[in-house]
């Protein structure tokens, strides 16, 4: 949004990135060591593709909007 | 991984394992980070209240939603759903998106063009020193008021399902607040809410989702609800209709009539909150053009019309997937239910919401679901004290204290009064404490004089003859009817009657037509005294009023990127939502 600086989508893809990461290890830990939360559908394993979505979204925003890139 | 946390050790809800807390603390660095970095562009006024008036149409329309998508307006919102049904959702949409896409087409040119600062900035152009004072001053008011009730509302939430102190919320998050928004200003506020939306949406988005999943979708959470209304589990009415039973007052739980909804919330209350309150308006007057402008609020009403899929859903979900211990269906009950059995594990309806969180959420969503409510809290916060902070600066403190100061000077100004914002709100919320009946008297007092300030910038900005004296005596006039309905009803229920034209009607319903009373005579008492006082020269209503003002040429886009091709479109959908869900 800054020409000159970081832009808020870049703020946006790091916390993604981060909590996509966090999530999606807890879901792949879960899925490794069949040790699940209880909680509802735990058997859909909400936190690996949720997780997975997250940190998809976090690193196209953060490379695409990347300092140095003039993106908007 | 999975160790059960709780800052006080108080029951709670919930409990966070250290992967939620991680993701929590996480945030609140994140939002400081922005503050501190976003320090170095906040040097001049222009800068400090305005964002530099630098925002993109995505930017500050995702702000604009963003600035009202509160903590309490989720959880409040989702509980009324579970309460009243998809009836909830008219605040979402028929409260909402006209105004909305009014402020955008019609009303943004002006605010833009004449380059206010405020909405009592632009008064003061139109109308002069009195009528804008009486508005930044009530404004001022009643936003940091208003932002120390959020408060509280908030801590106390956080205390029912987390377990959290009271004072530890409150002073965590406000100082948090304070220190990002007195760094970085607007534009770190701005910043922030764009941040927060994405982050309500990453976290309350999966529960609708799983929810419809274990329900078979719409229509198997419609045979669900049918069957439990038959089996007296749930009381009777239509929980998923929204039109079907407006005909009269008491064919619904909110007790409204359809006139009610459609003129009081559609028009009197939405379009004062939406175009006349600085909160909401400030964000799109940081827009870096007025194609920008526009365009910001069209873009913020697609995602207002999305809001009830995270909040709307989950409450109505709520009525055929929450189970007690024992497997039997969980019925939510009033705060006034819950206090008076106390150790009973009753729930409130407010606590619909982060119910719906703990039953789908594991580890780390959990955590994102509650970092998305404490977002939604930071965000609305933040949006009253930068709000307060232009406010006080630029139509209270720079008119009546100190005029011609240099620059810095009031950049100084602007910062410490976002921390007195957040000081005061604090007090605020301590107050509430240990009175908490005030909070029904706020809520009024907040809707006394938006409604008014409704009626008198729109005859100001569309009719040439209104006049400086006609501005503030149909500003008081308005207030003072909205002021004196209210006590009326408060002295003799009967009264409402009158002022709701049904003994049926009930508090939402008083609400609406109050305003419409108070918006109608404002409008009438600014017109009678405008024809018989002096009216300012057509050349200087430039920049200010309807038919007065050139507006400037906008360079031609393609249509995908006109305002009005994407105003269609919301209309369209917001039409077809309504039809729908008849």
């Amino acid at each position: 949004m800054h020409s000159s600086g970081l832009s808020i989508w870049f703020f946006i893809g790091i916390l993604l990135t981060i909590y996509g990461a966090m999530i999606l290890g807890y879901g792949i830990f879960e899925l490794v060591t069949h040790h699940t939360a209880n909680v509802i559908l735990a058997n859909l394993h909400a936190p690996i593709w949720w997780g997975g979505l997250l940190l998809a979204l976090g690193l196209m925003y953060g490379v695409r909007f990347r300092p140095g890139r003039n993106g908007k | 991984m999975v160790t059960a946390f709780a800052l006080t050790g108080a029951p709670s809800l919930a409990h966070l394992t250290l992967l939620d807390l991680a993701v929590i603390a996480i945030y609140f660095v994140m939002v400081i980070w922005i503050g501190f970095y976003l320090k170095s562009k906040a040097n001049t006024s222009e800068e400090f209240f305005m964002a530099g008036r630098e925002m993109t149409a995505w930017i500050a329309g995702l702000s604009f939603v963003s600035a009202n998508l509160g903590s309490l307006e989720l959880m409040g919102w989702a509980g009324s759903a579970y309460q009243y049904g998809i009836l909830a959702a008219h605040w979402y949409w028929v409260g909402a998106i006209p105004a909305m896409l009014f402020l955008g087409m019609v009303m943004m040119p002006f605010y833009y063009v004449c380059k206010t600062h405020s909405v009592p900035g632009y008064l003061k152009l139109r109308y002069g020193q009195g009528t804008s004072v009486v508005a930044a001053v009530s404004f001022a008011f009643m936003t940091v008021l208003m932002s120390g009730v959020n408060m509280f509302s908030m801590a106390l939430v956080m205390k029912v399902v987390l377990g959290w102190d009271i004072s530890f919320s409150i002073v965590v998050s406000s100082l948090a607040v304070a220190a990002y928004v007195a760094l970085g200003g607007l534009r770190s506020a701005i910043f922030n809410e764009v941040l927060q939306f994405v982050l309500i949406w990453g976290g309350a988005l999966l529960v609708p989702i799983l929810g419809l999943v274990e329900t078979g979708g719409w229509s198997g959470l419609k045979a669900r609800i049918a069957h439990n209304i038959s089996v007296g589990l749930i009381p009777a009415g239509d929980y998923t209709h929204m039109w079907h039973s407006m005909g009269h007052f008491s064919d619904n739980p909110m007790g409204v009539h359809w006139t009610g909804i459609v003129f009081g919330l559609g028009f009197a209350i939405s379009f004062g909150y939406w175009t006349t309150d600085f909160l909401v308006v400030q964000r799109v007057l940081a827009a870096n053009s007025l194609r920008s402008a526009r365009m910001a609020p069209v873009i913020g009403s697609f995602f207002k019309m999305a809001v009830p899929f995270i909040v709307i859903l989950p409450g109505l979900l709520g009525l055929v997937v929450l189970q007690n211990s024992d497997g039997s269906l969980m019925r939510l009950v009033g705060e006034n239910v819950v206090k008076a059995n106390p150790g009973a594990g009753l729930h409130s309806f407010n606590e619909v919401l982060p119910l719906m969180l703990v039953r789908y959420c594991s580890p780390g969503l959990l955590g994102l679901g509650i970092t998305a409510l404490i977002a939604g809290f930071m965000s609305g916060m933040a949006g009253n004290v930068s709000a307060f902070s232009a406010v006080w600066t630029y139509d209270i403190y720079q008119p009546l204290i100190k005029n011609n100061a240099r620059d810095e000077h009031y950049v100084a100004v602007g910062r410490w009064a976002t921390i007195l914002g957040v000081v005061i709100s604090i007090g605020a919320a301590y107050t509430v404490m240990r009175a908490q009946g005030i909070m029904d008297y706020v809520q009024a007092l907040f809707s006394f004089f938006i409604a008014p300030l409704l009626g008198v910038v729109l005859m100001g900005m569309f009719w040439k003859r209104a006049t400086k004296q006609g501005g503030f005596w149909g500003l008081l006039l308005g207030t003072l009817t909205s002021i004196g309905l209210w006590a009326w009803v408060k002295a003799d229920p009967g009264a409402l009657k009158y002022v709701a034209l049904s003994p049926d009607a009930r508090d939402m319903a008083e609400n609406m037509y109050r305003a419409l009373w108070s918006v109608s005579v404002s409008m009438l008492v600014t017109l009678v005294v405008s024809l018989f006082t002096q009216a300012r020269p057509l050349a200087e209503l430039n920049g200010l009023v309807y038919g007065a003002t050139k507006l400037p040429t906008e360079e031609p886009v393609p249509f995908y990127k006109n305002e009005w091709f994407w105003t269609i479109i919301a209309i369209i959908v917001f039409f077809a939502l309504n039809i729908y869900f008849w």
